[in-house]
């Protein structure tokens, strides 16, 4: 079962990882060269003080970087298509069924649990706003969405009523917590930039997530024929 | 007590077979995406920079 879970993540995630990577330079990345440009005080808005933050290259047509970016996309997917098409491997184990149609569902939940969830708290941030310190970002990050994971597991497979309670619990405590927020709000780059990255970087992962779930489903299928252990 | 324990393992270990593999995948995968989202080395942070930034990873 291993090596048929290492497969089909390989496959989906380099396939969703591209597709994404692809979306993601379309859509996203002209919005991120955009804000950077405010970041690096190249150009400012109105009222600002520009900080100096680090400049990431040329905000022209940048291959190396471009495809740095593909790669990481699929290497991101491919981490993501392994705890996915695991859990999708532990219902088999139950001898449950993951159709097709039903894959592309466990891709818009892996969507909710690690993208939208944790963006509630943190949106997707443009380079040079204003945050929290990057350790508790990072721990609240990792606890939303193991909460959200566990949270939406009962929701579809648990059938005792109090599963259900225990779901919205653990859905709303990582908010009712609250993100870790920065101190200051002195980002150089304009809302409406950082708002349209936000809303551009959900949609793009949103459509990675659909075809992780997708082709998770249906290459653990293909795959079950030549499962020998 | 010993023969116990292993007793109990024993009889639970054909299902822990099955879902040790499955715990395994999630390991690695979980650490794919500490090197590939989390990990703050420069070179590292530097090449992953705009996907962490699109994927919504807490990124500097």
């Amino acid at each position: 079962m291993f090596s048929r879970v290492v497969t089909t993540a390989l496959f989906a995630g380099c396939i969703a990882g591209l597709l994404g990577g692809l979306l993601q330079l379309y859509f996203v990345q002209p919005v991120l060269l955009h804000a950077e440009l405010y970041e690096s005080g190249t150009i400012t808005h109105f009222g600002s003080d520009p900080m100096a933050h680090g400049s990431h290259g040329d905000s022209e047509l940048d291959l190396t970087r471009d495809l740095l970016s593909l790669g990481f996309s699929m290497a991101i997917y491919v981490g993501y298509g392994l705890i996915l098409s695991a859990l999708m491997a532990l219902r088999l184990e139950s001898d449950q069924t993951v159709s097709i149609r039903q894959g592309l569902v466990w891709g818009l939940a892996g969507f909710i649990a690690v993208h939208f969830a944790p963006g509630f708290g943190l949106p997707p941030e443009v380079p040079g706003v204003a945050s929290a310190s990057l350790e508790s970002r990072q721990i609240w990050w990792g606890a939303t969405v193991l909460a959200t994971v566990i949270a939406l597991w009962l929701i579809a497979f648990s059938k005792a009523p109090i599963a259900f309670g225990l779901a919205v619990v653990l859905l709303l405590a990582p908010h009712v917590i609250g993100a870790p927020e920065p101190d200051m709000l002195m980002g150089p780059v304009p809302p409406e930039i950082a708002s349209h990255f936000a809303a551009r970087a959900f949609g793009v992962g949103m459509a990675s997530w659909a075809v992780l779930g997708l082709f998770s489903s249906y290459f653990l299928a293909i795959h079950a024929t030549d499962d020998v252990d | 007590m010993t023969n116990n324990t292993i007793t109990r393992s024993s009889t639970n270990s054909s299902s822990m077979s099955r879902i040790l593999p499955l715990i395994m995948a999630i390991m690695l995968g979980v650490s794919v995406l500490a090197v590939a989202g989390h990990a703050q080395s420069p070179t590292l942070h530097g090449a992953a920079h705009d996907t962490r930034h699109a994927t919504g990873f807490p990124c500097h």
